[in-house]
Order: C-alpha cells, then sequence, then structure tokens
C-alpha cells in the first residue's frame, strides 16, 4: 500500500551546496538517485559527505539547490517515517538497556518492524538486555544501526557505518544490510574505504572537495581510482617489452629503476608473477595502491584546489591500506 | 502527548538517575528534618514554621527537578542524540513536552515527599488546602520548566552541574527556601519579581481567606515563562551544530 502512496522518483538533489565560513563543504551538486539503489558515496576526509547527508536527511538546511525523497522535502519523509538513518557520530541515550532502546524508537515510527526482528537482523539478541553504556564499539554500531533499521524505512542513509568495527564485523554488517536492501530499500552510505563501496554498491559517487568527481557502477569507478603501481630494479630490458606483459597498462623507466602501471590489485598480482618468471634479475619490488589522492589529482586535474585536494587525501590513503 | 511509549520510556530514564532523585528528593528531606524539627513550634511571619518550611523545600526539590530536564537535553546534544531524534518523525514540541513532563513527575515526587514530611510535624490542612498548594506549585514551576530547556541549548554538560546547582540555590535562596531573607523594604520589592519567592509563598497563599496569591505572582510567572521561553527559542533556532 504504501509504495503506491508514494512517489517513486527517489532521491533528487539539485545544485545542492553548503559553505561553512570559508569552507565550501559541498558545491553545487547534482545526484539522482532511483528507489531501490544502493549507492555509495565515497570519498576522502572532508570531501563533502557528511554535509550532503545532513542535507539529505534535513538536519542541514542548505545555502542553495534543494533536495527531494521521494517526491518530498526532507523533513516531510522524515515525519513520514520514510526515513532511517545512521549518522557519522552519535551514541545511544543511557539509562536504557538495548531493547528498550529500540522498542522506543520503534514507537515513534508509523509501519516500524517487530523489535526482536531487528535485533535479529542486527545480532544484538544476545545484548538486548545490556546498558546502552555498556557496549563495545561494534556494539554500538550495530545498535545504531538498528535504531535505522527499525523504522523499516524507504531510504536507509548510513554515514560512515563501519568506522570503529573490525575487518570481520565490516562483513557481517554489510552482509546484513544487502539482506535488508534486498527488500527494495533505497540505501546511500558514505565511505573512504573502496572496497567497501566496490563490494556493496551498485553505484559509486565519487566526491573530492565538494564536488562529484565521477559517478557510476563500480568496476568503471576501480578503473578510475583502483590501480596499482610496481616498481622494480631491473637492467637491460626495453620499456617497450615490458609494456607488452599481460595486465601493465604503462611502463616508464628512469636510470636502473622501472614502473610499471597495472589495472587493479588483480593484474598487479599477475604482471608481479610472470615478472618475477621472465626476470629473475628483477630486485627490490615494491607494490603499492596508486593512491585515492593521486586518483584525484587526475581526476580533477583542471581543478585549481589540487594542492588541497591531496592535502585532503591523507586519511584516505590511510584508509585503502588498512583492508 | 501523542507518543505514551516515548513518555514511557522518558520518565523511566529519569527515574533511573539516581543523582536527580538525591538532589531533588533526598536533600530537601533531610534538610527539612534537620531545620523543621527543632523549630516546630515557631510561627514565621504568621505561618506555622514547619509549614513555611515545607513549601521551601518542596519549591527547592521541585525546582532541581524541573532544572534536570535541561541537563538530560544537553547530555543528548552532546552524544549526538538530539540529531538522531530529529530524523525521527517525533516532532521538536513532543521531545521537549516529554521532557518537561517527566521534570514534572519528579517534581511531584518532591512535593508529595515533602507533603508527608511536613504531615509528620504538624503541618494539618485540609483537602483543598493540600491541592491549591500542589496547583500553586504546578503552576509557580512553569517558568523552571523553561529555564531547564534554555540552560540545556546553553551549557556544556561538564559545565552544567555547577550551573544548575548554582542557579537552583539562587533561586532557592532568593526565594527564601531557606528561611525568608528580606522581610521589608527595597530588597523584598526584588525579590518579589522572581518566580521561586512565589513558589514559596504559596504556603501563605494556602492559609489566605481566598486561598490564592495575589495578581503580582501571576503576572510574575507568566512574564518570566515568556521572556524565558523566547530565549529558548532563539537559542534552539541557533544550535544546529553537528557534534564532533
Ligand atoms: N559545522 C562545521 N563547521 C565548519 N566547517 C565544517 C562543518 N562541518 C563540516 N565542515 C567542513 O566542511 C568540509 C566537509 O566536511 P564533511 O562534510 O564532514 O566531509 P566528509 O564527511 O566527507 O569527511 C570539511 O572541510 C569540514 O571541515
Ligand atoms: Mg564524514
Amino acid at each position: 500500500m504504501r509504495a503506491l502512496e508514494k512517489d517513486r522518483s527517489g532521491i533528487v538533489l539539485t545544485s545542492l551546496s553548503k559553505s561553512f565560513g570559508v569552507v565550501q563543504a559541498v558545491r553545487a551538486i547534482d545526484v539522482n538517485i532511483a528507489a531501490g539503489e544502493i549507492v555509495a558515496l565515497l570519498g576522502p576526509n572532508g570531501a563533502g559527505k557528511t554535509t550532503t547527508i545532513d542535507m539529505v536527511l534535513g538536519l542541514t538546511r542548505p545555502d542553495k539547490g534543494t533536495v527531494t525523497l521521494f517526491g518530498q522535502s526532507p523533513s516531510d519523509a522524515v515525519k513520514a517515517g520514510l526515513v532511517g538513518g545512521m549518522l557519522q557520530t552519535g551514541s545511544p541515550p543511557q539509562y536504557l538497556n538495548v531493547r528498550e532502546l529500540i522498542t522506543m524508537v520503534a514507537s515513534l515510527y508509523p509501519h516500524a518492524l517487530d523489535v526482536d526482528e531487528v535485533l535479529r537482523l542486527t545480532g544484538t539478541t544476545e545484548i538486548a538486555k545490556r546498558s546502552t553504556v555498556k557496549l563495545s564499539g561494534g556494539q554500538t554500531q550495530r545498535v545504531r544501526f538498528a535504531i535505522a533499521l527499525v523504522a523499516d524505512p524507504d531510504l536507509l542513509v548510513l554515514d560512515e557505518p563501519t568506522a570503529s568495527i573490525d575487518v570481520e564485523g565490516r562483513r557481517d554488517f554489510w552482509n546484513v544490510m544487502r539482506s535488508v536492501a534486498a527488500e527494495g530499500k533505497t540505501v546511500i552510505f558514505a565511505t573512504h574505504y573502496l572496497e567497501e563501496a566496490d563490494s556493496y554498491a551498485d553505484r559509486i559517487i565519487l566526491m573530492a572537495r565538494g564536488r562529484i568527481v565521477a559517478d557510476g557502477p563500480p568496476t568503471e569507478i576501480k578503473a578510475k581510482v583502483g590501480g596499482r603501481v610496481i616498481r622494480a630494479t631491473l637492467v637491460d630490458v626495453p620499456v617497450a617489452e615490458l609494456s607488452q606483459l599481460p595486465g601493465v597498462s604503462n611502463a616508464e623507466r628512469r636510470g636502473e629503476g622501472v614502473t610499471l602501471s597495472c589495472g587493479d590489485s588483480e593484474a598487479s598480482d599477475k604482471v608481479l608473477r610472470e615478472l618475477l618468471a621472465r626476470y629473475p634479475g628483477a630486485r627490490d619490488l615494491e607494490v603499492r595502491g596508486v593512491g585515492l589522492e593521486e586518483a584525484f589529482l587526475e581526476l580533477t586535474a583542471d581543478d585549481q584546489d589540487q594542492a588541497d585536494a591531496l592535502r585532503a587525501g591523507t586519511d584516505f590513503n590511510r584508509g585503502q591500506e588498512l583492508q | 502527548m501523542k507518543n505514551l511509549t516515548y513518555l514511557r520510556f522518558e520518565i523511566l530514564r529519569t527515574l533511573r538517575n539516581r543523582r536527580f532523585l538525591i538532589f531533588s528528593l533526598i536533600f530537601p528531606l533531610v534538610l527539612f528534618f534537620a531545620i523543621a524539627s527543632p523549630n516546630k513550634n515557631i510561627i514565621v511571619l504568621g505561618i506555622p514554621f514547619p509549614l513555611y518550611y515545607m513549601t521551601g523545600m518542596a519549591a527547592w526539590g521541585s525546582m532541581t527537578a524541573m532544572l534536570s530536564s535541561g541537563a538530560r537535553i544537553a547530555a543528548e546534544r552532546q552524544i549526538g542524540w538530539t540529531r538522531q531524534m530529529k530524523i525521527t518523525p517525533l516532532s521538536t514540541w513532543s521531545y521537549f513536552t516529554a521532557k518537561v513532563l517527566s521534570g514534572y513527575m519528579m517534581a511531584l515526587f518532591a512535593i508529595i515527599g515533602l507533603g508527608i514530611a511536613g504531615s509528620t510535624l504538624g503541618v494539618s490542612l485540609s483537602a483543598v488546602q493540600w491541592l491549591t498548594m500542589l496547583v500553586l506549585l504546578l503552576i509557580g514551576l512553569i517558568p523552571f520548566a523553561v529555564i531547564g530547556i534554555l540552560l540545556g541549548h546553553l551549557m556544556k554538560v561538564d559545565s552544567l552541574g555547577p550551573a544548575l546547582g548554582g542557579v537552583t540555590s539562587l533561586f532557592a535562596l532568593l526565594g527564601g527556601s531557606f528561611g525568608p531573607i528580606f522581610t521589608s523594604g527595597v530588597m523584598l520589592k526584588i525579590v518579589k519579581d522572581i518566580p521561586s519567592y512565589w513558589l514559596v509563598q504559596a504556603s501563605r497563599s494556602v492559609l489566605s481567606p481566598s486561598g490564592w496569591p495575589p495578581a503580582q505572582a501571576w503576572i510574575v510567572i507568566a512574564i518570566w515563562s515568556v521572556v524565558m521561553a523566547r530565549i529558548a527559542a532563539r537559542v534552539y533556532q541557533r544550535d544546529t551544530q553537528r557534534v564532533s
């Protein structure tokens, strides 16, 4: 029934802008997300992901531009209980146990899910009786996810939901997210992990310095920013020969050192094996991610804020190495 | 209040906070017995001392209870819970109403507790007088409900404890909770413009022929309520800051 009442136009952001003093956090972005899409907002710290999400949720008023959620303003959509959100910061209030907290939040929505069902889905059944102030980082994130989920929202917005969860917990988290999203929910999540965006989104919107620098399916984005570089000391082999190796997109030589660019980690593994097999004399082998900041530089080559983008990208790179 | 489940949990959370219980109920009770028992038979400005002091302590405790809802708002703002609530269908109005009602519930405990304590020391009022006293106190607390919301938006949690303690003590002291401090002159004129003065004066009112306080009481309480509400609304609108 609800689906009938609801406009299927999804999420529409039109020249959305927001500045904080001199910082232009979000610069006139246009986004169209169809109902049912799972979209990752990928970008380094300071890219403007949270500011965008806050405007989508109606928590921050845009300086310019508009947001519509299923044809309504954010505040109307929120009032109608169509939106569930997990904000980047925030912790549950004290003097309640987990079940009580979820029950309290559920009571605010017109068509909430069953509390036990939500506890089960989010893996919080065992901690249902635990006080909200006695949870580990990972448990808190799950409870926060349960809070967003219990609304049974049409739009689920998650701002860096796996921050402070260990690698294993992260996988669990995304599996749950996937299974709930399979029911036709629209999901927007912010992350600075390329892997996460790649594995769990249908579409990646890449943000840097408040702008959208790329928008497309994960394969496309990964090809743009997920590249690897192999460096090695290798004498007497012409660059032309190296660039013929399967998986190498570009080869350069500087003195005794060569630099081989590869599409992704799969390609670089292959190239590495091939390199060692063909040229046993290859030494000082080193593989590294191109680094998203370098990728951003390329993607934003005509942007005068390159230097800033690079600076903003430091954390991003660290995130990538963690994987 | 549309959402009773939400209110129920708000009240539960308030009850589980021992500190509020101690400050709004235990302290005033202890002080009441300590001061009023030895002075049981004294008459202060025409009012039996136990009645006067019972009202004074009820005013102090219930003010503390009302202002402590501000502490809860500040805490929820600080941990980012307020923002989470803003993305639920709960309206701002209902959010504050639930806070004020749970503050009133604690205030009611303080008032009833002091009432019982008073009767053990010989305070005897008719049912109508008790009821009048209760109603006067509840109305007199309106400005403090608003001041609580205001402080909850102005202060950080760390500074809020001392601030609330200071503000309630000052209001209680000037209002005469611990005994009348000004009985004549210009200072009396000034304290009559403070809402806590009229809370404590509920004891005098119930003994008066009409049972109601003078017009000045209503005016003072109305003005404080309106002015504080306007300031609180302005502070609330300014408060869209993200927490970190
Ligand atoms: N309330 C604020 N006041 C001042 N600057 C802010 C505020 N919120 C965000 N910013 C700035 O806006 C930019 C974008 O921040 P944010 O949206 O949090 O990015 P992300 O979520 O991608 O890390 C950053 O430079 C940040 O410092
Ligand atoms: Mg962010």
